[in-house]
């Protein structure tokens, strides 16, 4: 079942054509793969499939619960119907503690009223109560328990890649989008995302997309990858029929065939 | 968790002898009259304080007008109790009402603005709610506003300053007071969760004038008189300089500075010459040493927030990190 | 016919006198992005020096003038040293709330020496008038001689900024501050300067007002400050020929809305331009868009 959709997706910033007409499909549960040199455009993809740009011109068509199409819809609108991201420059809230981060994911799950909040009552303690077990489960999973009330911008570096990807998660989204996980990680550390990866996908129904430059990750983890070069799309395949790919090669990988 | 466990009985009890106390001091007369005006102004004070922290130092959003709400909450209140003849606490209550309205009307466009830019329009907005009050002749013009009645006693300004506090303390350790603070740390992550933050700029804005809006009423109906100037410029900065020196994004910051700051200005009063250079000297000194105000962003015990300890079961989790 | 011709005299000088007050701001903007809530105080300085020169000391009109737009660029070399140089870093509601209490330091010390009442400034210009089309449209010395000044400070500051090495220098650090640190720019230095250019230009305006409204007070400063600002942000912040277009902009609307029975809401006009601008076009006329990276 198609998850995604896009159809002849452009996008400029004044004069300057940062996507040009990108057509894809992606299956739901799968692990996708978006490579290409800086300046691709692979972030302003993921910028497009949240909301945060409006297209140029194309459409975006999510399957979920219903049909959705992202046309003049805010993201926070595309996160409540269950697309989740992590930014390349870890966006974390640097001043609350690492629980409320994940108390934020849960935000579109909360319902009670502004009567409730201010006056306290019961369906206040309802809620509360609820998120509150549920975060917490959701960074005993993470190994961030012990880090729990300790303030986001104090954490290490991994620790704050793997919040904020725990804070996306809390939004139990349909899919999950992943901007430069293993960015800034050692080969211990991207091993274990390597992993963490997996089993996300695993213990979670749903369909991740990510950015990576590191190439060892994405050969190892995705099951399908595209290949963007200076706003187009010059590729799509298996890690495999990537690695074979002329144009990628000459686009991409150069001549350090031996990468895999 | 249990709105009657034993912290939150003890909290009101505390309340409830301290005011029943000062009750008593007033009517013996160990308080006089002068002490009762200071008093209310603190509390008046408190409310606005409270109030905009909600709105600059919980959502992070800059505003230079404040004193507007108040503004619209005083003269509000004094149509309606000196001309329309309405009981005090209909005029109480609908200055928030009018007050908070105003506040969704003019945040609605301007929020959508960011830092100084949104600084300057809230300044052009109070500017111009002081011209068209200067020039409405039914509620006085320049001249003023005479006779209101005085309704304002210490059981009101009580009351409405410990509301104030238990609602935004209540609001900010709600899902929506948590969204408020992610939008003020990262707004595009927090629409990135789901957080609509222009919705939760307005309902910010809309507590805070209601808030504003009700000590305007309290400060019309206690002192007879008002007049467009009162809720000026000075005004706004006035209310910020507390937040500011109390601690953004601290609710008890805001009422220790208040206090402080009330009666930093009351002792003042005797060198009115110098008061304005000391009051700019001390604003200066603050922002130089502790720009992060007396409290920072902490509370005292009992404005925490409040996590459940209760064991998780770490059923499936994730068995990838043995090194950490 | 005649009337409208009288307003735009009145609605340039005015306008002048904004153009010169904003260019500070959207200057000092520019480069370090701050508010300077003392300029409009840095502004009754000037008007007060240029009374005490010409009242105290019969100086002419012109060297007083010079006299003012000197002292108030050293004042503005000091308060940028003293009070915002270490707030650089800082968050902008500390730098905002610092310039606030240096516009009120300014306001109060300069009350306390002065005291709180109006003052007239002396008649330094003879007062010539020409008059046109049967004596219906007047046309001051005054008015030509803050039309004349205004213009020639403007040409002076487009040669500085254009054409030398300083004046690249500034547009470099409002380009980016940390890169020209980089490229081996005395920021430190560019701020300074900065600082005095735009605090000698509202000296000048100062000394203007005072010679054309024949008033002064020490709060003078705080509501045709603001209007600067608003006249800046109309022209785009950080814009130089904005500053420019939205002084006379502002000059031109409030004299027009004044003329028409409204004086008494032009404060409330102007404060109504600067939302509705903010609101449609929030990089002004002139100013340039910059998009925040995700």
């Amino acid at each position: 079942m198609k998850v995604l959709k896009v159809t002849n997706l452009s996008k400029s910033f004044g004069g300057i054509k940062a996507l040009k007409d990108i057509s894809l499909e992606i299956n739901k549960g799968e692990i996708i793969g978006l490579i290409g040199q800086n300046g691709a455009g692979k972030t302003t993809f993921f910028n497009l499939l949240t909301g945060i740009y409006n297209p140029t011109s194309g459409e975006i068509e999510y399957n979920l619960d219903k049909k959705i199409t992202s046309k003049d819809l805010k993201p926070h609108k595309i996160a409540y119907y269950g697309i989740s991201r992590t930014f390349q420059n870890i966006r974390l809230f640097q001043n609350m503690t690492v629980l409320e981060n994940v108390l934020l994911g849960y935000h579109s799950r909360f319902k009670y009223g502004l009567a409730s909040t201010v006056f306290r009552l019961p369906s206040y303690y309802k809620w509360e109560d609820e998120k509150y077990r549920h975060a917490l489960n959701l960074l005993e999973k993470f190994n961030l328990m012990d880090k729990k009330d300790e303030t986001a911008k104090n954490l290490s570096y991994g620790d704050q890649r793997r919040l904020e990807i725990a804070r996306a998660l809390a939004a139990k989204p349909k899919v999950l989008l992943l901007d430069e996980p293993a960015a800034g990680m050692n080969p211990n550390e991207t091993r274990e995302l390597t992993s963490l990866i997996r089993w996300i996908r695993e213990s979670y129904d749903l369909t991740i997309i990510l950015i990576e430059h590191d190439m060892s990750l994405v050969m190892d983890v995705c099951e399908k990858i595209f290949v963007f070069d200076s706003g187009t799309l010059i590729a799509e395949g298996t890690p495999e029929e990537i690695n074979k790919n002329e144009r990628v090669i000459k686009a991409y990988l150069g001549e350090e065939t031996e990468i895999c | 968790m249990n709105r009657f466990n034993k912290k939150n009985i003890f909290t009101i009890v505390g309340l409830v002898l301290f005011y029943i106390t000062v009750q008593i001091l007033f009517n013996i007369g160990i308080l006089d009259s002068y002490m009762e005006l200071n008093i209310i102004l603190i509390c008046i004070n408190i409310i606005l304080a409270v109030g905009l922290n909600l709105i600059t130092g919980f959502t992070g959003q800059f505003s230079l007008g404040h004193a507007a709400f108040m503004s619209i909450g005083a003269y509000t209140s004094a149509v309606l109790t000196a001309k329309l003849g309405q009981p005090f606490f209909i005029g109480i209550i609908l200055s928030g009402i009018v007050a908070a309205l105003a506040g969704v009307l003019i945040g609605i466009p301007t929020l959508r603005l960011k830092g100084d830019y949104l600084a300057i329009a809230t300044l052009g907005f109070g500017e111009i709610i002081k011209i068209l009050a200067l020039n409405t002749d039914y509620i006085g013009g320049a001249i003023g506003f005479n006779d209101i009645p005085q309704y304002t006693n210490w059981t009101w300004a009580f009351g409405m300053t410990v509301l104030s506090i238990v609602v935004i303390k209540n609001f900010i350790n709600s899902y929506k007071g948590r969204a408020c603070i992610a939008i003020r740390e990262d707004e595009i992550a927090a629409e990135a969760m789901g957080v609509n933050a222009t919705h939760y700029k307005v309902l910010a804005f809309a507590i805070g004038a209601f808030f504003a809006g009700i000590a305007g009423s309290l400060y019309a109906n206690y002192f007879y008189f008002i007049k467009p100037d009162s809720f000026g410029f000075m005004k706004s900065i006035d209310i910020l300089v507390i937040v500011v020196f109390g601690g953004l994004g601290s609710i008890s910051g805001s009422i220790v500075g208040a206090i402080v700051l009330s009666v930093v200005s009351t002792l003042l009063q005797s060198v009115a010459d110098l008061r304005m250079i000391i009051y700019a000297l001390v604003l200066f000194g603050i922002m130089m040493f502790r720009p992060t105000g007396l409290m920072g962003k902490q509370e005292f015990k009992g404005f925490k927030l409040k996590t459940i300890k209760k064991e998780v079961k770490a059923s499936e989790s994730f068995k990838g990190y043995e090194s950490i | 016919m005649e009337q409208v011709f009288q307003q735009m005299i009145n609605g340039i000088s005015l306008g002048g006198i904004y153009a010169l007050m904003a260019l500070g701001y959207t200057m000092v903007y520019g480069i370090i992005n701050l508010i300077n809530f003392a300029h409009g105080d840095i502004y009754m300085v000037g008007a007060y020096v240029g009374f005490a020169l010409t009242t105290f000391f019969n100086i002419g009109f012109l060297p007083a003038l010079l006299i003012s737009m000197a002292a108030t660029s050293l004042l503005g070399i000091i308060i940028e040293k003293i009070a915002y140089k270490p707030l650089r870093k800082s968050p902008r509601i500390t730098a905002l709330i610092t310039a606030i209490s240096i516009s009120l330091l300014l306001q109060y010390t300069m009350m306390y020496f002065v005291g709180p009442q109006t003052r007239t400034f002396p008649e330094v210009l003879e007062s010539k008038s020409l008059k046109f089309l049967n004596g219906n449209v007047i046309l001051d010395v005054k008015n030509i001689y803050i039309i004349a000044i205004t213009l020639i400070l403007m040409i002076a500051l487009q040669f500085i900024v254009r054409k030398t090495k300083m004046g690249k220098a500034m547009r470099a650090s409002s380009y980016d501050l940390e890169a020209a640190e980089l490229m081996g720019v005395n920021v430190n230095k560019v701020i300074s300067f900065t600082f005095a250019m735009g605090s000698a230009l509202a000296g000048a305006a100062g000394v203007l007002v005072g010679i054309y409204y024949n008033t002064i007070n020490p709060l003078m400063g705080s509501l045709p400050g603001l209007k600067a600002f608003v006249a800046a942000v109309l022209g785009g912040i950080g814009a130089i020929p904005g500053a420019v277009l939205g002084g006379f902009s502002l000059g031109i609307i409030e004299t027009i809305v004044s003329a028409n029975g409204g004086s008494v809401f032009k404060d409330a006009v102007a404060f109504l331009i600067l939302i509705l601008v903010l609101l449609v076009r929030p990089n002004g006329l002139l100013g340039k868009t910059a998009k925040e990276k995700v």
